[in-house]
């Protein structure tokens, strides 16, 4: 009984650490330009597939890969801000909520055209560890692993470098950041660029666990709106606590209830924390 | 304010609409005009919580389901007939949208949209462990149901019928509520709450009401689709991308009016259709109904109808 | 008396906004209220209208306790106001907008009523040839006046006026200067927050002067303009300071 606790608290932290990290690019488009970026999951399917294709094709270890995924997300992520949001940004939310799906069809569209929506997984074995009675595969520490690496370095990024700090201040007060000297579009563009390359380097890790579909990103995109609203907008660390939580509910609730009802939970806590947790969350505008 | 001629057109219009498949007797016509009628009633009923005050109910779907839900469930265990089992259908989608907006229209912006979707998973997450329901397989209909009906085949031209009488209420309640004082007070909460607030506009029982009501046809709607396909399970009842349709067609006619919200249902199910059958586009239809979008959404904010109305004054009387 | 403030205090966070406010306005009379900026004269205005709760005192409208009541209610009961920043509602066509206020306010009036009412106070203010335009499209002198129109077209009892005047150039001034006697004369009861100084000492029949939220004076216009209290607080608004001298002088002589 007592290793079957073991186990789930150690799956749910390394599964924690990677919701987490999915999170965080929408927590931080959400916080500094107030988009709900409904095209995240897209783009963490994207970043599987990346990941897939450096793998399949280029033999390269997703492990490795990340660093590439990271960087072509920033690239994307910009080009699809000055494409699809630029013009609207400050527009009502309908606008943006609306641009962000439509970048999401797009993607999914192109992607169940070209992939079709069979189900892949990357060729990857690397052992496993064993705690106790619990074995887990080495792929999911090392993805846990990946995952705080990547929260740390962009928690630098935004605390410690020009480019971050400019972030932070748009995210303040656009107005005022630009009367500062700011380049706002570039730094809102670099915030999205960023956002969306954290998404795929999610996706790029969790297709080292899990096999995937075009369409797997949709999941995370919901359990990332549940770590937003349980974190708290605006910190890496909120969002990482609040994936960790998730994904601690998630393992440690199944060993009580039956899988299928954890869905409902997890949803049942993102509406409940919208409604009670008052200030910063509520009538924000 | 204006009193306007737009029902002089638009219902004549939509009866002839009706008409013509029992007309013809084409078949193929019926399921294309049903599509169009149950996208016309969706976009026309949401349009009064989204057009009319400005709240993105981003899973709208939600009450399609539960009043699908609800309607399948007396006929097939109580054996109520299509009409009374509808319209409970629609009252427990008013119902649970009335309490539900208690709580979740508080929130503002993106993060009612965010609630919505979240009450729309919570929900079908629901449903699927629910067994007495049919849990994730969901319920199918016994075809004896269809017997009372005169057999399957005439069941289904009652469905159609059926949901022309909502299509057309649906229409006639929405254009009557925009020309009212609750429409004016809708509005006003739409441009500024507060402001509409400290001028006397009781703000949070209007959003509930609206709200209420945008989700009454869409119930009765899931009532009438579920019976006309015999089976009725989570996925499709509760499904997001539906949502999304919802809007994307009153966004593209135009937001806030009934013509508006009617244009863009009918053109979505016209394009739809093209492009699920178009031997150059079918697998490419989701990235260009993205496209669309992507472009209506930067480049024609307003809509159709709108982007009409904007040029000419003496047809805006006649585009409500 | 119509309106009575009773020891109203209201703080946001550390910060008092107001502290112990207490006042009395007389039926038909005009109530101007002074202080610098920052004194918590729009703090009062909310607190008046109910857009949030007070930590403490009562609002009293025409003997009735309304400290708990929501600000639509309050609206009904005939308190109606403009805001500081205008508000119009864009994209609604000037005379819907003046509905609003003729539908949802005290009047409570149905459309077809409502719509003869708003058309009237837009005669009276002077918006009546812009009234299909959408608001949003006005210029910012016209959307002051349809703040007003809206508020009037409620039938108020007594109107809260968030310097209406402010921004305006001299012959806008003036010309709002009258609609306000006009309301004056209607027998609406006026509370008004300006800083423009020779307009207030003008037109109101009491003065009250607020100061880091606490009321520091009330009385006649001399009487407060006079009040080394008052002079004092201003001199941290040099050109304020020096207008309400200048304008001490010129009644003094």
């Amino acid at each position: 009984m007592v290793s079957a606790w073991i186990g789930a608290i150690l799956s749910g932290i390394l599964l924690g650490l990677l919701y987490g990290l999915a999170a965080i690019g929408l927590n931080l488009i959400w916080g500094v330009m107030n988009v709900i970026n409904l095209s995240h999951g897209a783009f963490i399917a994207l970043g599987m597939f990346s990941s897939y294709f450096l793998a399949h094709y280029l033999h390269v270890s997703p492990f490795l890969g990340v660093v590439f995924v990271l960087g072509f997300g920033i690239v994307i992520g910009m080009i699809t801000y000055l494409v699809s949001l630029h013009k609207i940004i400050s527009a009502p939310e309908l606008s943006t909520l609306l641009a962000t799906y439509s970048v999401s069809l797009i993607i999914i569209g192109l992607g169940t055209f070209i992939f079709t929506t069979n189900p892949r997984a990357i060729d990857i074995h690397l052992g496993s560890v064993s705690v106790g009675e619990t074995v887990l595969p080495m792929t999911k520490i090392l993805t846990g692993l990946f995952s705080i690496v990547t929260t740390a370095w962009f928690y630098f990024f935004l605390y410690k470098t020009w480019s971050g700090k400019a972030i932070r201040s748009v995210s303040m007060n656009r107005d005022a950041a630009e009367l500062m000297g700011i380049n706002t579009t570039a730094t809102l563009a670099l915030a999205f660029g960023i956002g969306v390359g954290l998404a795929m380097t999610a996706g790029s890790l969790a297709a080292t666990i899990f096999p995937f579909t075009i369409l797997s990103g949709g999941g995370y995109e919901l359990k990332s709106f549940v770590i937003c609203v349980l974190g708290g907008l605006g910190s890496p660390i909120g969002a990482l606590v609040g994936g960790l939580v998730l994904g601690l509910i998630e393992n440690l609730v199944t060993l009580k209830i039956p899988t299928s009802y954890v869905p409902f939970l997890e949803f049942l806590i993102l509406v409940f924390i919208l409604i009670v947790k008052p200030t910063g969350l509520l009538a924000r505008r | 304010m204006e009193k306007g001629k737009t029902l002089f057109w638009l219902i004549p219009g939509l009866i002839v609409l009706i008409l013509l498949p029992p007309l013809t007797g084409s078949v193929t016509m019926r399921e294309s005009v049903f599509l169009m009628l149950m996208y016309v009633s969706l976009a026309v009923s949401l349009n009064i919580i989204l057009g009319y005050t400005g709240y993105v109910s981003f899973g709208h779907i939600v009450f399609y389901g539960i009043g699908g839900y609800i309607a399948f469930y007396l006929m097939k265990f109580y054996n109520v007939h299509l009409i009374p089992a509808m319209v409970a259908g629609g009252i427990g989608a008013a119902i649970a949208a009335y309490a539900l907006g208690e709580a979740v229209l508080r929130l503002r912006g993106a993060f009612f949209a965010i609630a919505t979707i979240g009450v729309n998973e919570a929900v079908k997450a629901l449903v699927n462990n629910l067994d007495f329901i049919g849990g994730a397989e969901g319920l199918f209909f016994n075809f004896k149901i269809y017997k009372a009906y005169g057999g399957a085949a005439k069941a289904i031209w009652f469905s159609y019928y059926t949901m022309a009488g909502i299509t057309l209420i649906a229409i006639l309640v929405a254009y009557l509520i925009k020309k009212s004082k609750f429409g004016l007070g809708l509005m006003a909460i739409r441009e500024d709450e507060d402001a509409a607030l400290v001028l006397g506009v009781s703000t949070k029982h209007y959003k509930s009401l609206a709200y209420a009501i945008s989700a009454f046809f869409p119930g009765m709607v899931g009532a009438v689709f579920f019976f006309k396909a015999g089976n009725i399970e989570p996925h499709d009842a509760f499904h997001l991308i539906k949502s999304i349709e919802m809007i994307f067609m009153v966004m593209l006619g135009g937001y806030g009016n009934v013509t508006g919200a009617l244009t863009g249902a009918l053109v979505y199910e016209r394009l739809k259709g093209y492009l699920l059958v178009s031997p150059l586009f079918k697998d490419l239809h989701m990235a260009i109904s993205g496209a669309i979008l992507l472009l209506i959404v930067l480049f024609m904010p307003q809509g159709i109808v709108g982007f009409i109305r904007e040029r000419s004054k003496r047809l805006r009387e006649w585009l409500e | 008396m119509i309106l009575k403030v009773d020891n109203v205090t209201k703080s946001f966070g550390g910060l008092v906004a107001l502290k112990d406010v207490s006042f009395e306005v007389k039926k038909g009379q005009i109530m101007g209220i002074i202080g610098p900026n920052g004194a918590g004269k729009t703090t009062l205005f909310n607190a008046i209208s109910g857009v949030f709760n007070i930590d403490n005192g009562k609002v009293i409208f025409k003997d009735e306790d309304i400290t708990g009541l929501p600000p639509n209610k309050r609206a009904r009961k005939g308190i109606a106001r403009t805001h500081q920043i205008v508000r119009p509602l864009n994209e609604l066509s000037v005379l819907e907008n003046v509905m609003v206020g003729s539908c949802f306010g005290k009047l409570n009036a149905n459309l077809g009523n409502s719509r003869d009412k708003a058309l009237e106070v837009l005669e009276f203010v002077g918006l009546y040839d812009k009234r299909e335009v959408l608001a949003g499209k006005l210029n910012v002198p016209e959307k002051k006046r349809l703040e007003l129109a809206r508020a009037l077209a409620s039938d108020p009892e007594i109107i809260l006026l968030d310097e209406v005047l402010a921004g305006l150039n001299p012959a806008e001034v003036s010309s709002m200067l009258d609609v306000i006697m006009g309301i004056r004369d209607q027998g609406i009861t006026i509370l008004m927050i300006e800083h423009l100084m020779h307009a207030i000492m003008n037109v109101s029949d009491t003065v009250i002067a607020l100061v880091y939220g606490q009321k520091i004076a009330e009385g006649s216009p001399e009487e407060v303009a006079n009040n080394p209290e008052v002079v004092e607080a201003y001199l941290g608004d040099p050109e304020l300071a020096l207008t309400l001298l200048r304008e001490k002088g010129r009644r003094s002589k």
